[in-house]
């Protein structure tokens, strides 16, 4: 048994932004089936670093490997094809078209019609597209979202909207689920709702990481948590011991070094 | 119940449309003449090349000025391929030209001018909005410049002359350039070409609707609304582009093919940046990305210059006794005009795109669900 390797490993990755340092030697490894906090001050290099992994950025140094697999310099849909997927910081939907189509986008690497089968409408591809839609529908209850599926993006709620985001992301079937800032903006009610969600999602087999600012929505849910800053890392552990790390306080509180 | 009627309805709209569509040759020539026929039968043109521009424009959100160019290149494809043309280049070769059946060049031409699109579609992958725009623009006018002065050191093109006595099409040695006679009725040429332009029409309208409902299309639109988003969700954005680009191109290519066998002449001119803009402009003004839009863009833009040339000098002539303005300086105000206008009251296009619609009509939406 190999249980001990992980779903994500990161070897002194680092991002050169000009002469800004955004990133430097961050390692840390990732779980299969576990919830993994990424927190940090604001411009501590949280986004950049998922930026890598979802292959937006390339890493300037370092490497990673998912899945057993070693990735270096990748666009964005090979690594989303390997089983990352994301949601943005800022709300990134698809804004002109239904909550359905968002999610049924999503089960595009997942399906396979080309032009002949769309052009021709044969019976595989006219299954494959009821599959789609059928699961496109089960993924916008799952992650609780009541209004009609051919509502438009734009015109959800703010909390809908980032709910979409999730299911769209869980529709193309990911290993790791990586999540920006779920709860950003969210009021207590619709983030205690997001804990349960992100909880059943876990429970289904999906490890997720996770950036967030709310602290307590962080400790409760997550079994390990790495702290960012300058882009360094500089704490991980469980969330109980790095709460009262002295690097992190002074990381969060203002340091007493200069 | 109410599915039944529905369908009875659509069954019912669908033959009335086919009658209607069926007679409008013959009454159009009763009440306004044959050449507005010929000026319908270019509507139809029209309508086929602005579908294929939406492929790229209204489904994939690339923004191409240089559209007119895939037109000219399966114009000038039948134009060499069906005429007595390349003689003149090649006496010993082709001593009669090169006279190939038009409906063997017909999927070359949108072939050709596929290939011509992802040519044109893979440097610009990076580029978007009005860098994409500059550069398609200029293909296009390469294009044109191309076609202009390949008339030396051989002459492939015969250059601002054009070609022609380009071979007429004929369907099942039915030639469409000569009138015909069925069941007693006498069938006038453009009246034919009418048939097969409708014939074509249908077929650009069938496969942009299969298009738009399919996996390939909900990748386009991803890609138009966000390509980060998009290229997260696992779509290879390049070669969905690509295939924007070569689809829409082989649209444009078949219609220029079409266009040369109707026309029997070919030449640079009809290839100008302003016939781009045209096109551009029916599917901006129909509404992006919906197919009813873009036709009924098509058919203003077509026939309203038309009806303008036909009134405005007779209407100044019987009010004021001389022409103060000629109609085409008057077609551009009136143009202008109505671009801004529609910019300011319907930006999405006199038909909105169907999902906007759908949205709309929450009580079906809620009964789907």
């Amino acid at each position: 048994m190999t249980i001990a390797i992980p779903l994500l490993k990161l070897s002194s990755i680092g991002k050169q932004f000009g002469g800004l340092s955004a990133l430097s030697g961050v390692s840390l490894h990732i779980q299969r089936g576990e919830i993994y906090g990424l927190i940090g001050p604001n411009g501590a290099g949280k986004t950049t670093l998922f930026n890598v992994i979802t292959g937006l950025y390339q890493p300037g140094a370092g490497e990673f490997t998912f899945n057993g697999n070693r990735y270096q310099a990748c666009k964005p849909h090979i690594l989303a094809r390997a089983g990352i997927a994301r949601t943005f910081q800022n709300i990134r939907l698809f804004a002109n078209l239904t909550a359905l189509e968002n999610v049924m986008i999503g089960r595009h690497m997942r399906t396979r019609a080309g032009v002949f089968g769309a052009l021709l409408r044969d019976r595989a591809t006219r299954g494959e597209e009821r599959a789609i839609t059928e699961r496109a529908r089960e993924l916008l209850r799952y992650v609780g979202i009541e209004r009609p599926a051919q509502t438009l993006a734009k015109h959800l709620s703010y909390g809908e909207q980032r709910r979409l985001e999730i299911a769209r992301a869980l529709a193309t079937d990911p290993l790791l689920l990586a999540l920006d800032e779920p709860a950003a903006g969210m009021n207590a009610t619709e983030t205690a709702s997001l804990k349960t969600l992100l909880q059943t999602i876990r429970t289904s087999g999906v490890t997720v990481l996770l950036i967030e600012h709310d602290v307590k929505l962080i400790m409760g849910l997550c079994d390990r948590v790495a702290v960012l800053d300058y882009g360094k890392k500089i704490a991980e552990g469980v969330p109980e011991e790095v709460r009262k790390d002295p690097a992190v306080i002074a990381a969060y509180l203002g340091g007493g070094d200069d | 119940m109410k599915s039944f009627e529905y369908i009875l309805n659509k069954r019912l709209t669908f033959w009335l449309l086919l009658a209607v569509l069926l007679m409008l040759p013959f009454v159009t020539d009763a009440l306004l003449g044959r050449g507005w026929v010929r000026i319908v039968d270019f509507a139809m043109l029209y309508i086929m090349l602005a579908l294929g521009l939406n492929i790229v424009v209204g489904y994939a959100g690339l923004l191409d000025l240089g559209y007119i160019a895939f037109f000219a290149v399966g114009a000038y494809l039948y134009a060499l391929t069906g005429s007595p043309h390349l003689t003149l280049a090649f006496p010993a070769t082709f001593p009669e030209g090169v006279h190939l059946s038009f409906w063997i060049v017909l999927p070359l031409a949108a072939l050709v001018a596929g290939g011509f699109g992802v040519l044109l579609g893979a440097p610009t992958l990076r580029l978007r909005g009005d860098y994409l725009a500059i550069v398609t623009l200029g293909f296009g006018e390469i294009i044109r410049i191309f076609l202009n002065n390949l008339n030396a050191p051989v002459n492939l093109t015969n250059g601002p002359q054009g070609i022609s006595r380009i071979d007429p099409v004929s369907v099942a040695n039915v030639h469409l350039n000569i009138t015909q006679h069925a069941f007693g009725i006498e069938i006038p040429s453009v009246h034919l070409y009418f048939y097969l332009f409708l014939a074509f029409t249908s077929l650009v309208i069938l496969v942009s609707r299969r298009l738009e409902k399919s996996r390939i299309g909900r990748a386009w639109m991803a890609i138009r609304e966000d390509e980060i988003a998009a290229s997260a969700m696992g779509i290879n954005t390049r070669n969905l582009k690509l295939l924007a680009f070569a689809m829409g191109a082989m649209f444009g290519g078949a219609s220029g093919a079409l266009f040369a066998g109707f026309q029997g002449f070919v030449s640079p001119e009809s290839f100008s940046l302003m016939e781009s803009i045209m096109v551009l402009c029916m599917v901006v003004l129909g509404g992006m990305g919906n197919i009813a839009g873009v036709i009924l863009g098509g058919v203003l833009l077509a026939v309203l210059p038309e009806v303008l040339r036909h009134s405005v000098v007779p209407l100044q002539q019987a009010l004021l006794g001389k022409t103060v303005v000629d109609p085409e300086s008057l077609r551009m105000l009136l143009f202008g005009g109505a671009l801004i206008v529609m910019m300011l009251y319907r930006p999405a296009g006199l038909l909105p795109s169907s999902v906007r619609r759908r949205e709309l009509d929450t009580d079906e939406a809620a009964e789907k669900i």
